[in-house]
């Protein structure tokens, strides 16, 4: 009996993103336990945490995102580029158009959506590799952003806007609500109606799937849809963060930071089983790995190199194959 | 049998003098061409033909360059064949190699990176085309492959902020927070080096921290939180551009702190918007780096052709503001 919830325990993906987590967090602790304090500063939270909680908001939007698309058997490429036009288009509408954050901030949510359904129509109609489908507007998206601020950056003040990106609710970071209220309007849609689970029927297989009376084309339009809508929230909230933007610069590779939370969170690129919850773990250890780069002071030119091997480390451990053998090893020095 | 025969006699008596025939006439008309060009000499560069390969478009700074050499290129009524990279160098040598196929009387290159371009070098040397480089160096051994580099001297730009910093900033023991541009670049490399060579003649001064913050505004802010959380007593911030100051200043004010006045900011490339945030008080000095090169490139290239010789490196001169001179400058300020 212990046996099997020795196994269960093991099987639990979320293990091994709280495991890492755990490293860094250790890792701190004898540190400096600085990383630690938190204080409150003009009503509200100021600390390392909170930090990694607001700046890895825009990571975490992405992954949610991402990990939908993931499961389906896909993968989504353009996230940073859409992070960058959703950006470009609520500070032009904004500073240049003179429109309202209400309007302007639709709109913006609208486009993202449009630019991911267009991936998805890539996918599902034209039948073309979601990883070239989602290549084509992460390389044209950052020539749309640019055409939308006329190549510049654009700063703009808006309050609304202001307080999205830099505002506190209750002492804590306003992003941080946004990314709760939507991971838990998530989970509720996909845990408490079959969407979650048709998403996984198409993840293992799209023709069964098919054959069993899902309509997959439309899921996966949706599912892209929502990695759009996703990205062009975390673009705002970047913009928002530092009231301007950067049409080359915002979300610059942050496809791949979204990836790995996604992988590091349990859920295979293969598609199938997905964990938004594992994918949320995955962009705070990332977040928190930066942030310890920073505080450690890590030269610039290695800190790469700690990231990379925490997030090997994560991943091997989630590979059931290297489990085995390293247990085997261990048991083989036990047996000894 | 026979009348194969007669055919190869036909091609060897009749095709292939008619065929050299014409192609000597042919090189006779392209010599013509060139006799004119160069009768055009007398007028500077109008009717010239440039090869210019641009990097890319990855950021105002670099817009502007661009703006600047095209601009030039027009006024001086030159045939600009303008190439961008779009952040490859593979598409740059692609550039140049049909620049030498259509033959252009000289090429400028902006290498994207330092090393690994020897061999399209010496083609357009074979090709006898004059190559003047602008904005960064390549990393050659026969320096006859390029007439002269042309650009901005990134260490001296990081003395200047160094400069600045030793004349304004008094006190002893000061604390110095420096943001990096992207690790290996040749402006985070060199901007570094120059700052640390004025820092570490003066015993007032100290570097506790160096990170790099990509040239990114975004990510300048990320770094900024971090510093001032394991810093409680940071006097002066050097960043390698203006995006990261703007970023790294949104982070010190909503610590509670006034840029400007707790921590003195100091940054590089004297953008537009640095004007701006001089004059409000954010921003203590920055240093310029300008891209608006135009006018004298095509000088250069105008001297190279008319045979003179050149200087093998040509600086632009780099200028500081601060309070004292943003106001008066920033209407002339064009990114």
């Amino acid at each position: 009996m212990s046996t099997v919830s020795k196994r269960n325990w093991r099987e639990n993906p979320l293990i091994w993103p709280t495991a890492g987590l755990a490293l860094v967090v250790a890792f701190n602790l004898f540190f400096g336990a600085e990383f630690f304090s938190i204080s409150i500063q003009d009503g509200h939270l100021y600390g390392n945490l909170v930090d990694i909680l607001s700046q890895g908001a825009r990571v975490m939007l992405l992954s949610l995102g991402m990990t939908l698309v993931i499961a389906t058997g896909g993968v989504d490429l353009s996230v940073g580029a859409v992070m960058a036009i959703a950006g470009a288009l609520v500070a032009a509408l904004v500073e240049r158009a003179g429109l309202g954050f209400f309007v302007a901030f639709p709109a913006a949510m609208a486009v993202s959506m449009l630019l991911g359904v267009f991936n998805g129509s890539l996918v599902v109609f034209a039948r073309i590799q979601p990883i070239i489908a989602t290549l084509i507007l992460m390389v044209a998206g950052r020539g749309v952003a640019q055409l939308i601020t006329t190549s510049d950056v654009i700063i703009f003040e808006d309050p609304v806007l202001e307080f999205m990106g830099q505002g506190y609710l209750l002492g804590i970071p306003f992003s941080l609500w946004l990314v709760a209220a939507i991971f838990v309007g998530m989970v509720l849609l996909i845990r408490k109606t079959a969407i979650g689970l048709l998403i996984e029927a198409v993840g293992d297989n799209e023709n069964a799937s098919r054959f069993s009376g899902i309509n997959a084309s439309q899921l996966k339009l949706i599912v892209y849809g929502v990695c759009g809508l996703l990205a062009g929230l975390a673009g705002v909230l970047e913009a928002a963060s530092l009231s301007a933007a950067d049409p080359i610069k915002s979300g610059e590779l942050r496809e791949l930071d979204a990836i790995f939370a996604v992988v590091i969170g349990g859920t295979a690129l293969t598609g199938g089983r997905f964990l938004l919850l594992g994918s949320i773990l995955g962009a705070i250890l990332l977040q928190a790995l930066t942030v310890t780069l920073y505080n450690v002071g890590v030269p610039a030119a290695v800190a790469p190199v700690p990231k990379a091997i925490v997030i090997v480390a994560v991943c091997l451990l989630q590979a059931p194959r290297f489990r085995t053998q390293i247990s085997k090893i261990v048991g083989l020095r036990r047996g000894k | 049998m026979k009348l194969s025969h007669y055919c190869r006699e036909f091609l060897k008596c009749v095709v292939l003098p008619v065929g050299l025939a014409a192609s000597a006439l042919l090189a006779g008309c392209g010599g013509g061409g060139e006799e004119s060009a160069s009768s055009a000499e007398q007028t500077g560069l109008s009717g010239k033909k440039i090869g210019f390969a641009q990097t890319g478009a990855e950021s105002v700074w670099r817009t502007a360059h661009t703006d600047s050499i095209k601009s030039e290129a027009e006024k001086r009524g030159v045939d600009l064949k303008f190439s961008s990279g779009e952040g490859k160098q593979e598409n740059q040598i692609r550039a140049v190699r049909s620049f030498i196929a259509q033959g252009v009387d000289l090429i400028m290159i902006a290498p994207i990176v330092e090393t690994g371009w020897d061999p399209v070098l010496k083609e357009a040397k074979r090709a006898r085309i004059p190559v003047v480089l602008l904005d960064r160096r390549v990393d050659t051994t026969d320096t006859s492959l390029f007439e002269t580099f042309l650009g901005s001297d990134f260490v001296e730009e990081g003395r200047l902020a160094g400069q600045w910093m030793v004349d304004n900033v008094k006190g002893d023991a000061v604390k110095i927070v420096e943001m990096q541009g992207t690790p290996g670049s040749a402006p985070a490399i060199d901007r570094q080096k120059g700052f640390v060579e004025v820092v570490n003649a003066n015993s007032r001064f100290q570097i506790i921290e160096s990170q790099s913050a990509n040239f990114r505004r975004a990510d300048g802010k990320d770094l900024m939180e971090s510093l001032l959380k394991k810093h409680k007593d940071i006097d002066v911030l050097y960043a390698h551009n203006d995006d990261m100051a703007f970023g790294a200043i949104q982070a010190i004010e909503a610590a509670g702190l006034k840029p400007g006045e707790d921590i003195v900011i100091i940054s590089v490339d004297a953008i537009k918007e640095a004007f701006s945030m001089i004059i409000a008080g954010k921003i203590n000095c920055t240093v310029e780096c300008s891209p608006l090169l135009g006018p004298l490139a095509f000088d250069v290239a105008e001297k190279i052709l008319a045979g003179e010789e050149v200087e093998r490196k040509i600086v632009m001169k780099d200028e500081v503001f601060d309070a004292t001179n943003a106001a008066a400058n920033i209407d002339s300020r064009m990114y």
